[in-house]
């Protein structure tokens, strides 16, 4: 059986800000980390390594070159093969864009019986291209599992996560899922394993490895949403102090709530 | 190729250059050659503050759709376990019918289900104009993959220029495979929404934890595809003079499940308080254990969970996974209600990035003064028991 763990490598800090006054962006240049969300996908995979016998674990990852240190700390937590997918071609990809490039990547390498991904990362935080991915893959997908129940060779039976009431389903392999916070406790990079996969190689996809060998498919070219501009959020901070009498407080707190529509 | 171009010779102080991307994206190398790497998302920032003509944006549009084909707002219909219309529905509906008055658009709604309520009037005077009905056995459960199967005949037969659906689990899950199947833009978790005269959709939505806005269009492309969360818009006055078509859709041929549904069940009322959206934090101003009821009352009439501060932990008046500051839990409610809380440092770092504080408290000179949006002066004794009764009596109204 294999399976394919979709990660990413995002900013150390979501803590971007502008400057209102200059617009110049303020932001810190240090660290990238793996999203966190994905170590959840990883660790999903490997209790199923665990579980069943002959299990192929691969982790793919689209970014910068320097993304490969995700992918690095994929095989100290028990991965066995990692890919990078990466190319200036594929610079200023949305979500559409990014879920292509990903399905041709996996043709490319062939189709897995299961693909895992985080629920979102931390960066975009749109959870959508777990889902772009199954449907260009044509797969059926369920999105913010919570718990496998039980999974063989040929199926998984998943929960997942529908607000208020979840819903136990049946899927087929192959299929997609991504995984919530709440599905298992990820486990800590080995240094033995740091060691041991020193030298493990890692297959690098570039846009001429693809099958579709049209350029307009990636990147901005092939992606149909633009970034008009990016600005400052308004802050309501008003801190505004109120006295008066316990009635007139209470109603003041009361308007607040119903204009919140939380009355 | 679309994109960023980078002309060097405008270009005179190289160290800057590589700050003006928020995204770190502009690699300058020891030799001092320029580089865009893959982690541009084109936001134009450099375009904008960099020195006049070292960036340069490029747009070629290779196709583009054409508009006039695309008419009309389309809002996904969704339901709740009880068979009810999910209350997003009325709130996407009320800023559909805005948006559609302003271009001249119709507003329909797509409902997709089994035994599907009809409750048209309502629909109508709520501002849907249309509405299309998959009403089915194979469409009682949500599967992904079979959902987008409708919608995409829907799309393709009624052709609406915008679909708006629920930023709900099921929403989030459906709406990037529409998007995929039909090619198009999808942005998630819109906060505002406009439309231009020529049908582009304005679209705004926090990026990046909420410290930068995005202004995203889905330019060449239709239908155009936003999700919107749970109470970021509201429903139109109701208009009983409205009226409308409700429309049962025959199903498309060979429409299959992509999964076997095994069961559905309720979950269990929200335990953490990080994943509450509504917190009423307790703090030194309660006397003693007992009085916590109150707060907690008013945590049970506002659907929140109740918290508090280190010192009550320490007392052991509550469990430790209700505390919250840096010891403690983050928390980013929506709303936090901070009662007889003084605000220390370490409890403001676990909450400051709550989206509206607002607190309790009888010292006009408390620390919390200053994180809150609004601070209420008095005594948490006779406020908060005002206020339950202002609740209670709204109720019964």
């Amino acid at each position: 059986m294999n399976i394919i763990v979709c990660i990413k490598q995002v900013p150390g800090t979501t803590q971007v800000e502008i400057d209102e006054k200059t617009g110049v962006m303020k932001r810190d240049t240090g660290s990238a980390k793996m999203n966190p969300y994905d170590l959840y996908a990883i660790e999903t995979a490997l209790r199923i390594k665990e579980k069943l016998i002959d299990v192929q674990t691969t982790a793919i990852t689209m970014g910068p070159p320097q993304s490969e240190a995700v992918l690095r700390e994929a095989y100290m937590l028990g991965i066995d093969h990692g890919i990078l997918l990466t190319d200036r071609k594929f610079g200023g990809a949305d979500c559409l864009a990014t879920a292509y490039t990903l399905s041709q990547a996996i043709l490319k390498i062939g189709l897995p019986d299961l693909i895992i991904c985080g629920k979102q990362t931390t960066d975009g935080d749109t959870a959508q291209v777990g889902s772009e991915l199954a449907e260009f893959l044509g797969l059926p997908h369920i999105a913010c599992v919570l718990k496998i129940n039980s999974i063989t060779n040929q199926s998984l039976e998943g929960i997942m996560d529908l607000g208020d009431f979840t819903q136990t389903v049946e899927l087929t392999f192959p299929c997609l899922i991504t995984v919530d916070k709440d599905i298992c406790e990820p486990r800590l990079p080995s240094y033995r394993k740091k060691i041991a996969t020193r030298d493990r190689p890692i297959q690098t996809l570039t846009f001429s490895d693809l099958p579709d060998q049209n350029p307009v498919h990636y990147g901005l070219d092939g992606s149909a949403t633009r970034v008009m501009r990016v600005f400052p959020p308004v802050h309501h901070k008003q801190n505004q102090i109120l006295e008066g009498t316990p009635d007139t407080l209470a109603s003041e707190i009361s308007k607040i709530l119903i204009k919140m529509k939380v009355l | 190729m679309a994109g960023i171009y980078i002309h060097p010779e405008n270009i005179s102080d190289f160290e800057k250059v590589k700050n003006l991307c928020p995204f770190g994206a502009i690699e300058v190398s020891p030799d001092g050659t320029i580089q865009i790497n893959s982690g541009c998302r084109v936001c134009k920032v450099c375009v904008k503050n960099g020195e006049p003509g070292a960036f340069e944006y490029r747009e070629d549009v290779i196709s583009a759709t054409d508009k006039s084909e695309w008419q009309g707002i389309a809002v996904l219909g969704e339901f709740l376990p009880s068979g009810e219309y999910h209350p997003v529905v009325f709130e996407l509906l009320g800023k559909a019918r805005e948006l559609a008055d302003k271009v001249g658009f119709r507003v329909s709604l797509v409902l997709i289900g089994n035994e599907i309520p009809a409750v048209p009037d309502r629909l109508w005077s709520q501002g849907a104009d249309q509405v299309f009905v998959y009403d089915a056995p194979l469409l009682k459960f949500f599967d992904a993959r079979l959902y987008a199967d409708v919608v995409e005949d829907f799309a393709l037969k009624q052709k609406p220029s915008v679909i708006l659906v629920g930023g709900t689990p099921a929403g989030r899950s459906l709406a990037p495979r529409i998007a995929a199947r039909l090619h198009t833009g999808l942005t998630a978790d819109c906060t505002e929404l406009d439309i231009q005269p020529n049908s582009d959709l304005d679209q705004i939505r926090p990026a990046f934890g909420g410290n930068i806005m995005a202004h995203i269009r889905t330019p060449y492309h239709r239908p155009q595809l936003a999700t919107v969360r749970y109470k970021i818009f509201s429903p139109v006055q109701p208009d009983d003079s409205r009226n409308g078509e409700w429309t049962y859709c025959d199903l498309p041929e060979g429409l299959f499940a992509s999964m076997k549904h095994i069961a559905s069940n309720e979950k269990q009322k929200v335990q953490n308080i990080e994943d509450s959206d509504i917190l009423i934090v307790a703090g030194r101003g309660f006397k003693k254990k007992e009085d916590l009821i109150l707060a907690r009352q008013l945590a049970d009439e506002l659907g929140g969970e109740l918290a508090c501060t280190r010192p009550l932990i320490e007392a052991g008046w509550l469990e430790p996974r209700r505390q919250v500051g840096l010891s403690g839990r983050t928390v980013k409610p929506r709303l936090l209600i901070a009662c007889g809380v003084s605000g220390s440092v370490q409890f403001a770092a676990g909450m400051k990035s709550s989206e509206m504080i607002l607190s309790i408290n009888n010292d006009p000179h408390a620390a919390i003064n200053q994180i809150a949006n609004y601070s209420f002066i008095g005594d948490l004794y006779q406020i908060i028991p005002a206020l339950l009764n202002f609740i209670k009596n709204g109720r019964e109204k």
